[in-house]
């Protein structure tokens, strides 16, 4: 199982409180987890970087909506299997549910 | 070098054999600073799962005794955490490999939800920025991202299927929040430009433009046009969350014209079985616009 956590650097859209939560608690977890800058840039790159996240399996990923996660994996050239990827949402859910969910 | 070009600098904080491990609160600052400058972060655990590295430079920082053993078929930079901050070794390897350095731009363009989207080729013809294309298998295909206009979610209010994503947009479901059956009616609404503009939106354009000349002529009252275009312009503005700095760089309307119809036509050879994959013209300057 992999963890990716999205910074959204490039924009204040994901409430910052429930940002930096996030990563601490992560950060803390002694979990293995990779950590970017910014999906949407990602995808805009078509960075090589995503296929790389979406092959091998078990995936959670804390960013934003799933809709918008899907087609930015899609847009960027590396399509998310849909059935082992869980995505939570940033921009909505609490910080402890998020973290609840990464940790499980 | 477009702004969605360059590789990423990919960093590992390193905590394992042959380093001390960070404070909970020094990892977490590591983390932030990184990410909050652009850099990709990876946290390995032994025995746990991380993505492979790409073809991106790598940068191992920890607090190191020795230079970790990594087999990697990438460039491997180690900076010791000891002697500088992670943000300064990150940006001298930047510096050194010919990284991509951070940006101060907001990745804005769309991104088709190929779930709903029928290839109804409404958002190729409504954009005037040629951010859309159609791809080989003849389906609608975003080409020109750095030609999207930021903050500007237009052509997604237009789309009859709400197919078009903005993630970094505010409201959904443009964000890509859940579409509701409301939202399908309502962007239905929306799409009937006829409506919106009272008559043909070229049509419309036309027969304004044909009105200010006249009043020009006849009137010579500068102030009334402008009044007028600023009306039209707020009404264009209000029913398509079109930003002004758009609505300022809208070319005339003989250039609207002039793209509606190479889109037209581009469909209609298309429509024919003909092989063209893509508009090989370059999209037209700011010049050409008339801007």
């Amino acid at each position: 199982m992999k963890i990716l956590y999205c910074n959204c650097t490039y924009a204040k859209i994901v409430p910052t409180e429930v940002k930096q939560s996030v990563l601490r608690q992560l950060s803390d977890s002694g979990l293995a987890f990779d950590a970017v800058a910014d999906l949407c840039d990602m995808s805009a790159r078509r960075d090589p970087g995503l296929k790389k996240i979406a092959d091998g399996g078990c995936t959670k990923i804390a960013a934003c909506y799933p809709r918008a996660v899907k087609w930015l994996f899609h847009a960027g050239g590396a399509p998310l299997q849909d059935e082992s990827v869980t995505v939570l949402n940033m921009r909505e859910d609490a910080a402890v549910d998020i973290v609840r969910e990464l940790v499980k | 070098m477009s702004r969605t070009e360059g590789k990423n600098l990919r960093v590992l904080l390193y905590e394992g054999p042959g380093s001390t491990p960070l404070e909970n609160e020094a990892r977490y600052q590591a983390l932030s600073s990184l990410l909050n400058n652009g850099f990709e972060v990876t946290r390995p655990v032994e025995g746990q799962q991380v993505a492979p590295p790409d073809d991106s430079p790598l940068l191992i920082l920890g607090l190191l005794k020795h230079p970790p053993d990594v087999a990697a078929d990438v460039e491997v930079y180690v900076r010791n955490l000891a002697d500088m901050s992670p943000v300064d070794a990150a940006r001298e390897v930047r510096e050194e490999t010919g990284a991509r350095a951070l940006e101060a731009w907001k990745p804005w363009f769309p991104v088709i939800d190929f779930d709903r989207c029928t290839n109804c080729m409404q958002c190729l013809t409504f954009c005037l920025f040629d951010v859309y294309a159609v791809d080989k298998q003849q389906k609608i295909t975003v080409q020109n991202q750095d030609n999207c206009k930021t903050d500007c979610p237009a052509c997604s209010r237009v789309c009859p299927e709400v197919a078009i994503l903005f993630p970094k947009y505010a409201k959904g479901p443009i964000n890509g929040d859940v579409v509701r059956e409301q939202d399908v009616q309502r962007e239905a609404m929306k799409v009937d430009i006829t409506t919106l503009l009272g008559g043909d939106l070229y049509g419309s354009l036309r027969t304004r433009q044909r009105e200010a000349r006249a009043r020009f002529s006849t009137e010579r009252d500068e102030s009334k046009a402008l009044l007028e275009r600023k009306r039209c312009l707020g009404k264009l503005k209000k029913s398509l969350d079109i930003p002004d700095e758009v609505l300022m760089t809208l070319p005339s309307a003989e250039d609207i014209e002039e793209r509606a119809a190479r889109a037209k036509a581009k469909l209609a050879k298309r429509q024919a079985g003909s092989q063209t994959v893509r508009d090989s013209r370059p999209a037209p300057s700011d010049k050409e616009w008339g801007i």
